[in-house]
């Protein structure tokens, strides 16, 4: 393992146990004089991330120190390099939003990696440190040793959970070098003193055992492919269920709003997959299961559309040339009120026994079917290959029967079955060769973002024309934001024009002669 | 960055022990302070018992060829850097002079000034110890320090050396420091300290209000090598140089 730092050391002695600071000290002794500072200071901190660890992820990690009034925000790389820091006047107890703090350095940082998510305690730490001087032999201060005792706690709880190692850290004095050099030389033959293999951080996480997710499935959750259909889908629609039941708890929180997409996510692949792999499963489940998770999907789909709308809006606002962004205004309070009525609404929903006996009830119905194994064929390749190229040939002719006079419904409908053979493609993907997999992936890509465009546009015009109705009805419009409503609906209908026109395009890469062979590799391997 | 520098004509007023404790006491209130102990005997470097050495000596340092960056040394003091003496800055004057002929283009008396501006981002507070003299380090000294901190012995000597000062300060173009004066080594049981005290304090309005006594707990601080303010922070001395911070460090 490579050490964090050739300066810094940890004890490898129960905590409590002094005897190997004690030999580190005897150690240097060796070629210093050794003096005691009086009195420890002690720092407080809680390290934060997103749920999903997007600071993490980017290498960085983000830290709260607490001061005795207010504290300040600390952005270092995770070998803990410092990148950035700002004052802040203290760290709420829930989660908070980046776009909720004050202006600096570290928001300017981190929003565009974090947004639309919020801001979680990873893990709190009091730290101890005391610092013994290390002299020359004038009685000069050359370098300095710094004794920490760290006890991290989870989010949530309020007992220590985890004290971590004794870390000493020998911290050089400007113009000294040599001398912080020779200490830790002098420290590293000390028994029981090993390099810090970690910086706190990560210690931290270990020590309470959280680690960053890796987004890949747990063993009993892969698939193979020569494993029966009907276990290789049972695993796959586990999986998905784990997501869901891992966003719920933030959903109710009202975290972000991120936790209610993942969750729709989730059920918009299941119902995929019941649809185009529900026949390897039992009679009956996949049509049970099926309308469950429509039920599920459209309880949803209200707060989601105002999350959209929300998320959106100061971008739609600014797209603005005859009207002024603040004429949007009263359309922006009319959204908080109806996104918070219909918040309250789904949270009740989910928190009743319908949600509860879903979510219990399939998970019991997947785990059977795994567990007792199912027929030896088809494997999981023969329906992936079949399903797949199914999906595709589906693709092919829709698409081609598409005319530039062609009813909307016609594109919505190829929408639809475009996004069934994407969720095919990922579901399989451990299956599939990684190079012909991101080929094909990155085509379909192109023209889902064509055919999303193109319906999305719609629907929020329609939408917006619905919201301009509901205001008048409730008299919150006034003229201007009505007028502005109409701007805002004429650029979304040029916005839809623009993907009907890029549609001819993007779907001839995708279904033409080139695309075809880039599927038929995929399903069959090269010749 | 705000520049200070002590300095007087005369050896042995209580120059670098000022320096050396508004340098803690700067430090002490969170500014990125610097110290440069530009006298060759060393009093201020050994008081912080860091060797009075710099590589390449002081024409290195004039020349450019080692940064100041590079030379300075950390004290036992948080925020606070030294910049140690060397026995060579006692040529500074030659070096000084003939840094200009060496094509930097910058005139004689403002190389010093030159020399601290890349510390800029660093510090806070840069303190300029210097060595008793007129000379063209002195008059470098000049141009480059926002405060010219003049401890004064009360005597009536030393109030025409004040004058003369600055007089010579107020010639300058451009750039000229604040003079600020305070009584250094003052006994009270001297009727003549407080009459000069008196009088200089109610009639001119750079002079400090604080006095620093003569005190054997001053002299102490060669035996404790470190600043009084450190050692003894609750001495009648600390709390003279305390009070004299203070009032300096109102008007930054």
């Amino acid at each position: 393992m490579i050490a964090a730092s050739l300066r810094e050391f940890v004890a490898d002695a129960p905590a409590g146990d002094d005897s190997v600071a004690a030999a580190a000290l005897e150690a240097l002794s060796a070629a210093f004089t050794t003096a005691e500072e009086t009195g420890t200071t002690t720092d407080r901190l809680i390290w934060l991330d997103t749920f999903d660890w997007r600071l993490y992820r980017a290498g960085l990690m983000l830290r709260f120190e607490q001061a005795r009034r207010g504290g300040r925000l600390v952005l270092s790389r995770t070998d803990g390099t410092q990148q950035a820091e700002q004052p802040v006047a203290g760290w709420p107890r829930r989660p908070r939003l980046p776009e909720d703090l004050p202006d600096g350095p570290v928001r300017d940082r981190i929003i565009v990696l974090t947004s639309p998510r919020a801001l979680l305690p990873l893990a709190r730490a009091v730290s101890t440190a005391s610092v013994t001087r290390l002299l020359n032999a004038d009685g000069k201060t050359v370098a300095r040793l710094v004794t920490e005792h760290t006890t991290v706690t989870a989010p949530g709880t309020t007992a220590p959970t985890a004290e971590l190692p004794a870390r000493l850290v020998v911290t050089e004095v400007r113009g000294y070098p040599g001398q912080a050099r020779r200490a830790a030389t002098l420290l590293a033959a000390v028994p029981g003193l090993g390099y810090a293999s970690q910086t706190v951080f990560t210690a931290a996480l270990t020590a309470l055992g959280r680690h960053p997710s890796d987004g890949g499935p747990p063993a009993d959750q892969e698939i193979t492919a020569t494993m029966p259909a009907q276990v290789a889908v049972a695993r796959l629609l586990l999986r998905l269920l784990d997501t869901l039941e891992l966003n719920v708890d933030g959903v109710l929180r009202d975290i972000d709003t991120e936790f209610l997409h993942d969750f729709r996510v989730a059920v918009r692949r299941t119902r995929s997959a019941l649809k185009l792999l529900g026949g390897v499963l039992p009679a009956d489940l996949a049509g049970y299961y099926g309308a469950e998770f429509k039920w599920l999907g459209d309880l949803t789909t209200p707060t989601r559309d105002l999350d959209v709308h929300l998320l959106g809006f100061d971008a739609m606002a600014a797209q603005l040339v005859a009207a002024s962004p603040a004429d949007l205004e009263p359309l922006r309070a009319f959204l908080v009120r109806r996104r918070a009525r219909e918040f309250r609404r789904l949270a009740r929903t989910l928190r009743g026994p319908r949600f509860r006996a879903i979510t219990d009830d399939w998970r019991k119905a997947l785990l059977e079917i795994r567990d007792a194994g199912g027929p030896p064929r088809p494997t999981a390749a023969g329906l992936a290959r079949a399903t797949t190229g199914r999906a595709f040939r589906k693709i092919v002719a829709q698409g081609a029967a598409i005319t530039p006079t062609s009813a909307p419904e016609s594109l919505h409908n190829l929408r639809k079955r475009a996004k069934e053979l994407r969720y095919l493609l990922e579901f399989f993907a451990p299956l599939h060769d990684p190079v012909s997999y991101r080929k094909v992936v990155s085509d379909l890509k192109q023209l889902q973002d064509c055919l999303g465009e193109f319906q999305d546009s719609e629907v929020q015009r329609a939408e917006i024309h619905a919201l301009a109705d509901a205001m008048l009805a409730e008299h919150a419009g006034p003229a201007a934001t009505l007028l502005a409503m109409g701007e805002i609906a004429a650029k979304l209908a040029l916005s839809q024009a623009e993907a009907r026109a890029e549609f001819a395009v993007r779907f001839a890469r995708f279904a033409g002669p080139a695309g075809q062979e880039r599927v038929r590799v995929l399903l069959e391997g090269r010749p | 960055m705000k520049i200070f520098a002590t300095y007087n004509i005369k050896g042995g007023v209580g120059k670098t022990t000022a320096a050396v404790n508004l340098a803690y006491l700067s430090a002490a209130d969170g500014f990125r302070t610097l110290l440069w102990d530009l006298d060759p005997q060393g009093a201020a470097s050994f008081l912080f018992r860091v060797k009075p050495r710099v590589k390449g000596g002081g024409k290195a340092l004039i020349r450019g060829t080692r940064t100041l960056d590079d030379a300075i040394k950390g004290t036992d003091f948080d925020r606070l850097d030294l910049l140690p003496a060397d026995f060579t800055y006692r040529n500074m004057d030659l070096l000084l002079g003939g840094a200009a002929t060496t094509g930097t283009g910058t005139k004689p008396t403002r190389k010093l000034a030159r020399l601290l501006k890349p510390l800029a981002a660093e510090y806070d507070h840069v303190f300029l110890d210097c060595p008793p003299s007129i000379s063209l380090v002195s008059e470098n000294v000049m141009h480059a320090a926002d405060v010219l901190l003049v401890p004064l012995i009360p005597t009536t000597l030393s109030v025409r050396t004040l004058d003369q000062l600055t007089e010579f300060v107020a010639g300058f173009s451009g750039h000229r420091p604040d003079v600020r004066a305070f009584f250094s080594m003052v006994d009270r049981r001297k009727k003549l300290h407080q009459e000069i005290i008196a009088t200089l304090q109610s009639e001119r309005a750079d002079v400090a209000a604080t006095p620093i006594p003569a005190l054997s707990m001053i002299e102490r601080m060669s035996v404790e090598r470190a600043p009084v303010t450190a050692f003894a922070p609750n001495s009648v001395a600390a709390r003279a140089y305390r009070a004299l911070w203070s009032e300096l460090s109102k008007d930054i």
